[in-house]
C-alpha cells in the first residue's frame, strides 16, 4: 500500500471539518423547531440521533480496533480457526431488540404529540397544491390567498390539504411535519406557530417540471397584526383612476387572465391560477422563483419562462406599454 | 418419483448444452452466440459497466446544477428527466445486472455445477436486460426521456401529466428487464437445488450462494409485483382505463402501494449479493471461517421475510393514520436486527485473524462501516415522526446512497478485485487499486455525509434548483466536488481494468489461497469448468485439503 493517497484523503478530511467548525448551527431548520409538534420531534430526533452516533462509534471502534490490531504481520502463527459464538450472537440480537423497543416506545408517543388527532372541528384553513402553487383559503373568513399563509402567533390552526392534479407534499421544517397534498384524498394538519416571524415551506413531493418552485411561506404574526392583515385582505379593490392603471384594468378583462385567475370585484372567478386580488401585497411571486415587486412583476409577465422555465402562466408576447399598463393595476389592487 | 424425473431432465439439459460447447464460436459472434454461464457472467458485468457509465454521467450533470443556486446549466425538465434516467438506470441497468452477472458467473462454479440449470434461459435473461436497458436509452431519441422519476408516482406519470413517450418507453422497458429477472430467479433457484457437487449439502454452501438462493426468491415474489402495476399503468395511458387516476374514480394511492411491494424487496435485492461477497472476501482476508455460519444465513432468511412487510414506510407522509404507521414501523425497526447480526459477524470474523489488505479487502472493510451508516440513518426513517421530517429530503439522498454506493458498490468492487483473476487469469494492479480505493473512499464522503445536513437544513430532494438560504450553496458545492473525486476514481480503475488485462500479473488458480471451489479450477475455468472436483467435506474444501490439520470439521463453535 501507499502512503501517498491515505495523506491526501487525511488532508481533505481535516478540510471538511474545518468548514463544520464554522458552521452555525441555527441554520438547520429541523433542529430549530417554533411549535410544539416541531419540538417534539426534534427531541425524538436527537435522542435517536445520540443512539445511532453511539452504535456507530461503537462498530467503526471495533474494525479500526481489528484493522490496527490483527493485520497481517512476518512470521505470525497461522489464527486460530473460531467459526462463532452463541454467546455473541445472543449479545448482539437481544441488546439492538431492547434498544429498538425503547426507540418504539418513544416513537409512538411522539407521533400522538406531532401529529395530534383531528378531532371533531371544522378545518380553519383549506390549503390545496397545484402544479406549482399552492392555493390558501381561510374557510371562516373567506380571504383567499396563494403561496402565503398568515397565522396569529401561538393558535393552533386546523388544514385541510388536498391536491387539484397530482400529489404534492406540504412541509414548513420548523412547524412539524410534512403530509401529502393528494387527490381524491384529503388529509388534515395542525399548525401553530409559537414565535412570530416567516417560516419557509416547500413542497416535498416531486411533482412535475417546477417542482423546485413551489415554495411558500408561513408569515406568523401578533393577533392584531394577523387581524389587521385578515381585513386588508377582505376588501374589495376600488377601480383605479390613474390612466395607466386603468389601461391595465381593461388589459386583464380583455386578455385571458380571466380564464384561470381569480380578482375580487372583477369577474376574474378562476382557480387554474394564484388569486391576484391583493397580490401586490405578497412578498414573493412564482411559488418563490422571485421577490415580489414591480419590476420582478414586469419581467413575470413579460416572460415567464425566464423566471419560472416551464410554468402553466403563458408568455403572451405583451409588448412594454402592455406590461407596464398590467403592472400598474396589479400593483393598485393592494 | 417426480423429483426424480425432474434432475434426470435437467441432466439431459446439461448434456444437450454440451454438445452446444462443441460448436463454438469465435470473437464476438462467440459471445452473442453463448450460452456458457461465465460468458454471460461476464457480459451481465460488462453491460452493468457502461450503464453505470451513462448512469454516473447523468449524476455529474445534476450535480453541476446544484453546485451553485439559481443555476441554469440544466433545464427543469432535462434535470427532471436526468434524475429518472439516473435513478432508474442505477437500480434496473447497473446494481441489478452487475450482482447478477458475479452471480451467474460464480454460483455454478461454488456448487461444483457445470453451468446453470437452464444455460439457454440464462443467455435470454441478459439479452431482455440489456435489450430493455436500450429501449430505456432509446428514448432520448423518441421524443424525450421518461421524467416522472424512477418510482413514476402516479397521477404524475399519467398521461394527463407525463404527455412524452419516455413514460412508455420506461414502462416498457422495465416490465421487459423484470421478465429476464424473474426468468433468471428461477434459474438459480433450480441450479442451487439441484445440481450441487456431491458432498455439497445446504448446510456447506458458500455464503455467498446462500445468500443468491435467498435473493432469488425475493426476486421472484417482488418483480411480478412491479410488472402487473407497470401493466397497469400503460392501460391506463394507452387505453385510457382508470387505475391510477383519482379525477376518473381511480386512486392515486394504490400505485404507491404495489410500487413499494416491489420497491422495498429490491432494496435487498440489490443488497443482499453483496453482503453474499462480503461473506466471502472478509473471511479469506482474515485468514479464518466466517463467524457464525448458521447466523449469517438465518439473518439473510429473516430479511428476505421481513422485506415483504414494510413497504410502507416509504409512504408515512401519505396520512395513512396512525395504526398503520405502527404496525411499518415495528417492522421496519425489527430488519435492523438481522441486519447489524451480519455486521457484527463480518466484524468479529476480523477478530484473532491475520488481516491481508488487498484492495478487496479495503473495499470490503469499508464497506462494513459505510453501509452501517447507511444502516442507521435507515433506522431514524423507521421512527415515524423523523421521518415525517426528513423523508424526501437530501437526508434521505444520502442514506439511500450510503446504502447503494458504501454498500453494493463498495462491496462490487471488493467483489470486481477478488474475483477479477478468475474471470480474467490476471491480477489487477494494486497500486492502482489502492488510489482507486481511497480516492472513492474521499469521494464517497464528501459527496453524500453532506447531504444529511442539507435534508435537515429543509433541502428537498428532486429539485433543479434552489435559493441561496445560508450554507445552501457552500453544502452543496462540497458535494459536487466530491462528485467529480469519484469521476477520477471510476477513471483510474477503468485505466487499471484495461491495463491489467494486457499488463497485469498473471494470477494462477488460486492466488488468494481461498478455499471456495471456483479456486479450485484454471483461470479462466475452462467451458466445463472443472477437470475434476475436490472432495467437500466441509464449507471449506480447498482449506481442508491445504491444511487437514486445521480441517473444519476438527475444529467447531465455542458454545
Amino acid at each position: 500500500m501507499t502512503t501517498h493517497p491515505t495523506r491526501t484523503a487525511l488532508r481533505l478530511l481535516f478540510d471538511f471539518v474545518g468548514a463544520i467548525e464554522v458552521f452555525n448551527l441555527s441554520s438547520i431548520d429541523t433542529l430549530n423547531p417554533v411549535s410544539p409538534q416541531a419540538a417534539a420531534i426534534t427531541r425524538l430526533f436527537l435522542g435517536v440521533l445520540v443512539i445511532l452516533a453511539v452504535i456507530f462509534v461503537l462498530v467503526s471502534g471495533l474494525v479500526v480496533y481489528a484493522i490496527v490490531r490483527y493485520r497481517e504481520r512476518p512470521g505470525s502463527s497461522m489464527p486460530r480457526q473460531l467459526a462463532g459464538s452463541r454467546k455473541l450472537e445472543f449479545l448482539w440480537t437481544a441488546v439492538p431488540i431492547g434498544l429498538l423497543a425503547t426507540v418504539f416506545v418513544f416513537t409512538a408517543k411522539t407521533m400522538r404529540a406531532a401529529n395530534p388527532k383531528k378531532g371533531t372541528r371544522p378545518a380553519d384553513l383549506l390549503v390545496v397544491g397545484h402544479q406549482w402553487w399552492w392555493e390558501v383559503k381561510y374557510l371562516k373568513s373567506g380571504v383567499i390567498t396563494a403561496n402565503e399563509i398568515h397565522l396569529p402567533v401561538g393558535k393552533a390552526v386546523l388544514i385541510q390539504l388536498e391536491a387539484a392534479d397530482v400529489i404534492h407534499d406540504f412541509w414548513v421544517p420548523q412547524l412539524g411535519r410534512k403530509i401529502d397534498a393528494i387527490p381524491g384524498h384529503t388529509n388534515y394538519l395542525w399548525l401553530r406557530a409559537d414565535r412570530p416571524g416567516v417560516y419557509s415551506g416547500i413542497c416535498a413531493e416531486f411533482c412535475g417540471t417546477e417542482h423546485a418552485w413551489m415554495r411558500f411561506e408561513v408569515v406568523v404574526q401578533s393577533p392584531e397584526e394577523f387581524t389587521a392583515w385578515e381585513q386588508a385582505q377582505l376588501k374589495i379593490p376600488q377601480p383605479p383612476s390613474e390612466p395607466e392603471a386603468l389601461a391595465g384594468m381593461k388589459l386583464f378583462n380583455e386578455l385571458t387572465c380571466v380564464n384561470c385567475h381569480r380578482l375580487a370585484g372583477t369577474r376574474a372567478n378562476q382557480t387554474a391560477g394564484p388569486d391576484l386580488t391583493h397580490l401586490a401585497q405578497r412578498r414573493m411571486l412564482a411559488g418563490g422563483a422571485a421577490v415580489n415587486n414591480p419590476q420582478t412583476l414586469a419581467e413575470w409577465l413579460k416572460d415567464p419562462d425566464r423566471i419560472k422555465p416551464g410554468s402553466n402562466m403563458p408568455n403572451f408576447h405583451l409588448s412594454d406599454a402592455q406590461v407596464r399598463a398590467l403592472v400598474a393595476y396589479l400593483e393598485t389592487t393592494k | 418419483m417426480k423429483g426424480h424425473e425432474f434432475t434426470e431432465g435437467i441432466a439431459g439439459l446439461v448434456g444437450e448444452r454440451e454438445r452446444v460447447g462443441w460448436f463454438s464460436h469465435e470473437g464476438l459472434l462467440g459471445w452473442v452466440a453463448s450460452v456458457d454461464h461465465k460468458q454471460v457472467g461476464l457480459m451481465y458485468i460488462v453491460a452493468a459497466f457502461v450503464f453505470f457509465g451513462l448512469g454516473g454521467i447523468e449524476a455529474l450533470l445534476m450535480r453541476i446544477q446544484l453546485a451553485v443556486p439559481n443555476n441554469h446549466f440544466l433545464s427543469p425538465e432535462t434535470f427532471n428527466a436526468l434524475f429518472t434516467m439516473h435513478g432508474t438506470t442505477m437500480i434496473f441497468f447497473v446494481a441489478m445486472p452487475l450482482l447478477t452477472g458475479f452471480t451467474v458467473y460464480l454460483v455454478p462454479l461454488m456448487i461444483g455445477a457445470r453451468d446453470v440449470a437452464f444455460p439457454r434461459l440464462n443467455a435470454m435473461s441478459f439479452w431482455l436486460t440489456l435489450f430493455a436497458g436500450l429501449m430505456l436509452y432509446f428514448s432520448f431519441f423518441a421524443g424525450g426521456a421518461p421524467s416522472a422519476g424512477w418510482f413514476s408516482y402516479t397521477p404524475l406519470s399519467e398521461a394527463a401529466f407525463s404527455l412524452r413517450s419516455g413514460q412508455d418507453y420506461w414502462i416498457l422497458s422495465l416490465i421487459v428487464a423484470g421478465i429476464g429477472t424473474v426468468a433468471g430467479a428461477i434459474n438459480i433457484i433450480v441450479t442451487v437445488v439441484t445440481l450441487r457437487a456431491e458432498g455439497m449439502t445446504m448446510k456447506r454452501l458458500p455464503l455467498f450462494v446462500w445468500m443468491n438462493f435467498v435473493n432469488a426468491f425475493l426476486m421472484l415474489f417482488a418483480l411480478p409485483v412491479l410488472n402487473a402495476a407497470l401493466v397497469m399503468l400503460l392501460i391506463d395511458r394507452q387505453l385510457h382505463a382508470h387505475f391510477f387516476t383519482p379525477a376518473s374514480g381511480g386512486s392515486a394511492l394504490l400505485w404507491q402501494h404495489y410500487f413499494w411491494a416491489f420497491g422495498h424487496p429490491e432494496v435487498y435485492i440489490v443488497i443482499l449479493p453483496a453482503f453474499g461477497m462480503i461473506s466471502e472476501i472478509i473471511p479469506v482476508f482474515s485468514r479464518k471461517p466466517i463467524f457464525g455460519y448458521e447466523f449469517v444465513a438465518a439473518s439473510t432468511v429473516a430479511i428476505a421475510f421481513l422485506s415483504f412487510t414494510v413497504w410502507a414506510h416509504h409512504m408515512f407522509a401519505v396520512g395513512l393514520g396512525h395504526i398503520a404507521n405502527l404496525f411499518f414501523a415495528v417492522a421496519s425497526m425489527s430488519i435492523a436486527v438481522p441486519t447489524g447480526v451480519k455486521i457484527f459477524n463480518w466484524t468479529a470474523t476480523m477478530y484473532g485473524g491475520q488481516l491481508r489488505f488487498t484492495t478487496a479487502m479495503k473495499f470490503a472493510v469499508a464497506f462494513i462501516v459505510m453501509f452501517t451508516i447507511g444502516g442507521l440513518s435507515g433506522v431514524s426513517f423507521a421512527v415515524v415522526p423523523i421521518d415525517w421530517q426528513l423523508t424526501d429530503t437530501y437526508y434521505l439522498v444520502a442514506h439511500m446512497h450510503y446504502v447503494l454506493f458504501g454498500g453494493t458498490v463498495l462491496a462490487s468492487f471488493a467483489g470486481i478485485y477478488y474475483w477479477f483473476p478468475k474471470f480474467s487469469g490476471r491480477l489487477l494492479s494494486e497500486r492502482l487499486g489502492s488510489w482507486h480505493f481511497w480516492l472513492t473512499f474521499v469521494g464517497l464522503n464528501l459527496t453524500f455525509f453532506i447531504q444529511h445536513i442539507l435534508g435537515m437544513m429543509g433541502m428537498p430532494r428532486r429539485v433543479f434548483t434552489y435559493p441561496a438560504l445560508p450554507y445552501w450553496a457552500a453544502f452543496n458545492m462540497l458535494s459536487t466536488i466530491g462528485a467529480f473525486v469519484l469521476l477520477i476514481a471510476m477513471l483510474v480503475f477503468l485505466y487499471n481494468v484495461v491495463m491489467s488485462l494486457r499488463y497485469g500479473e498473471t494470477a494462477g488458480d488460486n492466488p488468494w489461497d481461498a478455499w471456495t471451489l471456483e479456486w479450485a479450477t484454471t483461470s479462466p475455468p475452462p467451458v466445463e469448468n472443472f477437470v475434476r472436483i475436490p472432495p467437500i467435506h466441509g464449507r471449506r474444501p480447498l482449506w481442508d485439503l491445504a491444511h487437514p490439520e486445521l480441517a473444519d470439521e476438527l475444529g467447531k463453535v465455542d458454545a
